[in-house]
């Protein structure tokens, strides 16, 4: 048992950047400072709420003192920790990343205006978004969930049309609409689930759940509503053109973190609250969608002309290998399936950022990013370049990246299980990999013959260091998986004691 | 953390910081790079020498990193290991004296030597590994680390050289990846030992073990250019002199018959692949890849790929003599050609690198009467080249020798006329290169004159070649003596039993 003042530092992940969002609204100056202060305190936060749960164990917290069914809770366990860890540490990276986007040659007017027009909006909405997404990852029950959601979508798609090219307009309000329908899906499954259990709190919800038709109906509309939040192949056709024609700093928040945090949720549906009613078939059949993602995303990745859509693609193929974790499961304890998930999700938000930040270094510098006339930018920008093949390394999941650990788990479970074909999938998703990371990696050595006409632009240590930074922790994530396993381990267990212990019907 | 542990992380750290410090450096300032690497190497040596005694005098060496249950990173230094983290300190000196004086004047060299020293470090991890997932760790990096040498012109020409390369070494990493899992989900976490897993589970999983077997040969067999992998071994000859020498003869063909020898010795062991009766098919591959490699360096008439089809011809011989596991004296005589092939194949490629780069000259034909011209490197190729057709006393010899005892020994009859038929065969491409240069007359012009000096060629490519023919005599002469590499090779199998 925690002391009970202790769990209220729960709120701070949703409290301060919703603060800093609404400061960052209403003044025009300072925006970043004030995002910044948010983030780094987001960042220290999260840390300290490790060091609680490894302390006190998961814990919760009841807002005003509310006990479910009546009142709302937010709770903390590992893996949720964990994903906020994740969203702190890429969050952080990214706000820096977007100042140093945004200060880019601003002696240029015309980009000074356009610029300086896209960050009045940039940090309220970004600030918007990690409230969403903290709030997603912390809430206990399934309404409060709804409305992170809904949260994630109203902030996200305005940032994807913040570029305010055509393209990007049309790809944007393709976003919103999807966001919308797979929201209302939800919020159609949280009513059927509801309507059959009476009660929202996810861990009273774990008990309740048993067969009938309602429940199988929510099972589905929920699924439904989150898979296409998450992009899984056939319904990803949205996330390419969204996240490929966004500004480089949304382009990273959107494929690092909103995608992942759909996938969370419905992960914690599957695994936790409809565990004992899931069949076989269907983890299955959640599994070959998956590898038909990876085989599909890669090639299309691999078929790409921009560097942008490549990366856009990339996301399409990673995701499938958090599905494939689906019909694996059944062979790992339910801890390693969370740490196979986390490991996978961690090692993408970290690589996947760095790709996209140096896509927008790229696109800085060059003014375009088509892959074919990439040339020399190995010798102008050595550092952007090196972190990209770090990153495009960690995608690939060679040691000692997380994915590494997570494809080797993935691999010994289809093994344990005599189910060879997943392991077929498994390596041959990282020979693709491989191939579309690397035909990007071989046009940045051409050496172009002559001397290099193009002027040499200096990108600020802000553009350059993030990515560097984000990618080689991705790349030895692996080395502390040990203490990613602890963490991840932490499961509430403790939780329903504390729930009938405040009183519960 | 103790003082082996600490030798072994500095082992490590001796090439590593270097490198990180070389690619931070502004691009002129080449004397500090230089310095620093030459640091490197000699410290990295010294350490090396140190571990070799100790693990001599039976000290162990171990440091082990625990990751997920079942899957932990261990570094051990054990006989097998110091052998190859000798060859490959020692080489690296070398090396990189050859480097700094090849490379001179050309662009892009921080970068350059900053995958160089990285290059190294790969390989000293890999000889350095003590279970499959610490090989597979350091075995992928290498790839990464050797792929920018690979395409370091940035030719259209380089960068295809360097996409099959890829292909190849990750296609094979994937099929390594795969076996390892395999393979410990059958017999369980296992370090490398003397003995390899415990024969019951040949009971239980007989043929599912047999196959994981040949996945993980095909896996190291791509780096080992066994035939038919070897695709992309002569075109990575696009790649600048220093790089052909540290690839053929140190990195990453040895890094793939490194392989050979752990899953051979210390992952599978003699007595459970006599059971499991697999050798035969090693034998067989190998055989054919060391004619299939001389007959086709036959056909070669450009000086460098004449070379890399030799090699691929020659590193067979240490799949060979492990394919004869249970003949002690044939796994002596594959263990010592680790050694042997890479003092010789590295002679040949400096030697090769400095007529490229004095005269001009990459075909075999141009190399009429060059002997006049370039006396000492044309000696020292000549020492290596009678090397590798196994005169004596040259080190070559010992190695065929020994392989060929250990044919003889175990009743392969066909082996041996495997040995001599290739034998022949490198006579037969590598006598006349002599002859023209010896005692033809000089036809013309050589194609491009570059340097003329007070010496034949810069003196910082002329000494290599020199000091690595001369170990090429020497440890073919003294090759009873205490401080061989045969006398190591016998040390190392003292520890299994054969």
């Amino acid at each position: 048992m925690f002391p009970s003042d202790t769990a209220v530092w729960i709120v701070f992940p949703v409290i301060l950047p919703l603060v800093a969002g609404l400061l960052c609204f209403l003044f025009k100056r300072g925006t970043f400072g004030i995002a910044l202060a948010a983030a780094i305190g987001n960042f220290f936060v999260v840390c300290f709420l490790i060091y609680q749960m490894l302390v006190y164990g998961p814990m919760r917290c009841y807002i005003g003192g509310w006990h479910p069914p009546l009142g709302i809770s937010l709770r903390i366990d590992g893996p949720a920790l964990l994903m906020l860890l994740m969203t702190a540490a890429t969050g952080l990276a990214v706000t820096l990343y977007a100042r140093g986007y945004f200060l880019f040659r601003i002696s240029d007017p015309l980009r000074a205006r356009r610029h300086k027009r896209q960050q009045y909006y940039f940090w309220p909405l970004w600030m918007l978004l990690l409230t969403g997404l903290n709030g997603l990852f912390l809430s206990a029950d399934i309404f409060n969930l709804y409305v992170t959601l809904e949260l994630i979508a109203v902030s996200a798609a305005p940032l994807a049309a913040l570029s305010g090219k055509p393209a990007s307009l049309r790809a944007s309000y393709r976003y919103l609409l999807i966001s919308l329908i797979g929201s209302l899906t939800y919020l159609l499954g949280v009513v059927f689930l509801y309507r059959s259990c009476g009660v929202l709190d996810l861990a009273l919800l774990q008990n309740l759940a048993g067969d009938g038709l309602g429940i199988s109906t929510a099972l589905v509309l929920l699924t439904v509503g989150l898979m296409l939040k998450t992009a899984l192949v056939p319904l990803h056709f949205w996330l390419p053109p969204a996240h490929a024609n966004a500004l480089a700093p949304v382009s990273v928040i959107l494929s690092a973190l909103v995608v992942k945090a759909s996938f969370y949720l419905l992960f914690r549906f599957w695994f936790e609250i409809f565990a004992p009613i899931i069949s076989p078939s269907s983890l299955n059949f959640m599994g070959t969608l998956g590898a038909l993602a990876i085989f599909w995303g890669a090639i299309q990745a691999m078929r790409q002309q921009r560097l942008k859509l490549m990366v856009a693609y990339s996301t399409v193929s990673q995701l499938g290998y958090l599905f494939v974790a689906f019909p694996l499961s059944m062979f790992v304890d339910g801890g390693q399936v969370w740490s196979i998930v986390v490991f996978i999700a961690l090692t993408h938000a970290c690589a996947k950022s760095a790709m996209f930040m140096v896509a927008g270094n790229v696109y800085l510098h060059l003014g375009h990013d088509r892959i074919k006339s990439l040339k020399g930018v190995r010798s102008s920008q050595p550092i952007t370049v090196f972190a990209y093949g770090i990153a495009g390394v960690s995608l690939m999941g060679l040691p000692p990246s997380g994915a590494f650990i997570a494809k080797w788990m993935l691999l010994s479970a289809s093994f344990a299980s005599l189910q060879y074909w997943w392991a077929v999938v498994i390596a041959g998703g990282s020979l693709l990999a491989m191939i579309y990371v690397f035909r990007v990696m071989s046009h940045f050595f051409v050496i172009p013959e002559g001397e290099s006409s193009k002027k040499n632009v200096s990108l600020s240590p802000l553009l350059e260091w993030p990515p560097l930074i984000l990618a080689l922790i991705s790349l030895f994530l692996g080395l502390i998986s040990p203490w990613v396993l602890k963490i991840v381990l932490y499961k509430d267990s403790g939780l329903l004691a504390q729930i009938f212990q405040g009183g519960l019907p | 953390m103790n003082s082996g542990q600490l030798l072994l992380v500095s082992i490590l750290l001796s090439s590593f910081i270097p490198g990180i410090i070389i690619f931070c450096l502004p691009e002129e300032k080449h004397r500090l790079r230089t310095l620093l690497n030459f640091c490197g190497s000699i410290v990295k040596i010294s350490l090396v020498l140190v571990m070799n005694a100790g693990i001599y005098y039976g000290h162990v060496f171990e440091i082990r990193l625990p990751l997920i249950p079942g899957v932990e990173l261990l570094l051990s230094g054990d006989p097998l290991s110091a052998l190859f983290t000798t060859l490959s300190s020692v080489l690296w000196l070398l090396t990189t004296v050859y480097a700094v004086g090849y490379l001179e004047d050309s662009p892009n060299r921080s970068h350059f030597f900053g995958y160089f020293s990285l290059c190294v470090t790969v390989t000293i991890g890999i000889a350095l590994a003590g279970n499959l997932v610490t090989f597979l760790l350091f075995y992928e990096m290498l790839t990464l680390a050797t792929y920018p040498l690979v395409i370091h012109r940035g030719t259209e020409k380089s960068l295809r050289a360097g996409r099959n390369y890829l292909m190849y070494a990750f296609s094979g990493g994937a099929v390594f990846l795969v076996a390892v899992v395999w393979l410990q989900a059958i017999v369980g976490p296992m370090d490398f030992s003397a003995s390899g897993f415990s024969p019951m589970y040949l009971t239980s999983h007989g043929s599912v073990l047999t196959f994981i077997f040949i996945l993980l040969i095909i896996g190291v067999g791509v780096k080992a250019a066994l035939v038919p992998l070897h695709g992309w071994l002569p075109q990575a000859m696009v790649a600048p002199a220093p790089v052909s020498a540290l690839l053929h003869a140190v990195a990453v063909v040895k890094a793939g018959a490194f392989g050979i020898v752990r899953i051979v010795l210390d992952v599978y062991g003699a007595h459970n692949l006599l059971l499991m009766g697999v050798l035969p098919l090693l034998s067989a591959v190998a055989a054919f890849t060391i004619i299939y490699g001389s007959v086709l360096a036959l056909q070669q008439d450009d000086l460098k790929r004449r070379l890399a089809y030799s090699t691929i011809s020659q590193v067979s011989y240490i799949a060979l003599g492990m394919s004869m596991v249970d003949q002690q004296l044939a796994v002596i005589g594959g263990l010592v050609h680790l050694v042997h092939q890479g003092l010789m194949k590295i002679t040949l490629f400096f030697c090769a690198g400095n007529l490229a780069e004095t005269l001009g000259i990459h075909r075999i034909s141009e190399m009429r009467g060059v002997a006049r011209r370039m006396p000492l490197t044309m000696a020292a190729f000549s020492i290596a080249a009678l090397g590798m057709i196994g005169i004596p006393p040259t080190v070559g010899f010992v190695s065929k020798w020994y392989l060929g005892l250990g044919s003889l020994a175990g009743g392969n009859w066909w082996l041996l006329v495997v040995l001599v038929v290739s034998s022949l065969l490198n006579a037969w491409y590598f006598l006349p290169i002599l002859i023209y240069a010896w005692f033809d007359k000089q036809q013309g012009p050589w194609p491009e004159e570059l340097y003329v000096g007070r010496f034949e060629t810069r003196l910082m490519l002329l000494v290599p070649p020199l000091v690595t023919a001369f170990i090429v005599m020497a440890a073919g002469l003294v090759a009873n003596a205490q401080i061989s590499p045969l006398a190591w090779v016998r040390f190392i199998v003292r520890g299994y039993t054969l």
